[in-house]
């Protein structure tokens, strides 16, 4: 068993990100909430890398922790919410929810660690099927009808929005 | 890396999305973790599509494009990501202006 440089980079990603969804769950403040959201998907994209995925690597960055978060943080800006404002819920509430998360993973996991894949060995660091070129060609031949697809679902929820948002 | 591992890793990150989404009154907490959940099952679809592209390279498919699909799929679970919350923060900041509150409790009856 000799531990190569991947498995560290492999561990030590995987704890930032547990530590940062951690964080983000228990923070107070919506804005640390939102940066360690951030961290997370920081984190999830450094995983995508060291798969050998940096078309969705690039993507994740920049639509979750560039649009998605930057979008959240002016909504929590513009209506000030980013004071300790939130009222307390019912202690037994907060440990009942925390259990039912628990038992919901560990019976996944109980269920899963016996699988038929589980010799399957996803490989690391190899490979050029996240790499744009390929993406980029199956993208626009096998699924170019759903790719138009969601530029029309794109308008809709620009419509949509701005309809919801608009005042009375 | 063997498959367990990130399937372990994605249901970690799925469940603490969970506990958030159950335990949070906060409407844009639980609206983050929602987006934490959706980048879990992200990051097991990519895992899934490189460990099917290992098994088809041993069982010699040289060219290796087996496992695209799963990436393309990422790929449009983002899409419809960034289309949800941008849905979804409108539906909230409309729910602020009448209700001066993001508080969730405050909605157990939609009709007030």
């Amino acid at each position: 068993m000799n531990i190569t440089i991947i498995d560290i980079l492999w561990w030590f990603l995987s704890v930032v990100a547990i530590f940062s969804a951690l964080m983000m769950v228990t923070s107070k403040n919506p804005v640390y909430s939102v940066l360690w959201l951030i961290a997370t998907f920081f984190a999830i994209s450094g995983h995508y890398i060291l798969l050998n995925a940096q078309f969705l690597a690039i993507v994740n960055i920049i639509v979750y922790a560039g649009a998605i978060m930057v979008l959240f943080l002016f909504v929590i800006m513009l209506m000030n919410l980013n004071k300790e404002t939130e009222p307390q819920k019912n202690r037994w509430l907060k440990i009942a929810g925390a259990l039912a998360g628990g038992c919901l993973m560990l019976i996944l996991v109980a269920a899963l660690k016996d699988a038929a894949a589980k010799e399957q060995v996803a490989s690391v660091n190899q490979g050029n099927i996240g790499l744009i070129k390929n993406l980029g060609k199956e993208l626009f031949t096998t699924y170019v009808v759903p790719f138009e697809i969601s530029s029309v679902l794109f308008l809709s929820a620009m419509v949509g929005a701005v309809v919801i948002g608009k005042k009375e | 890396m063997p498959i367990l591992n990130y399937i372990i890793l994605s249901i970690a990150l799925f469940s603490i999305g969970i506990v958030g989404v159950l335990t949070r009154r906060n409407a844009i907490i639980i609206f983050m973790c929602i987006e934490l959940m959706l980048n879990a099952v992200n990051l097991l679809l990519v895992a899934f599509s490189k460990m099917h592209m290992n098994t088809a390279f041993k069982a010699g498919d040289l060219a290796g494009t087996a496992g695209t699909d799963g990436q393309i799929f990422v790929f449009f679970i983002m899409v419809v990501a960034a289309a949800e919350v941008s849905v979804g923060l409108a539906i909230i900041v409309m729910m602020y202006r009448n209700i001066h509150s993001v508080d969730v409790n405050f909605l157990n009856r939609l009709k007030q």
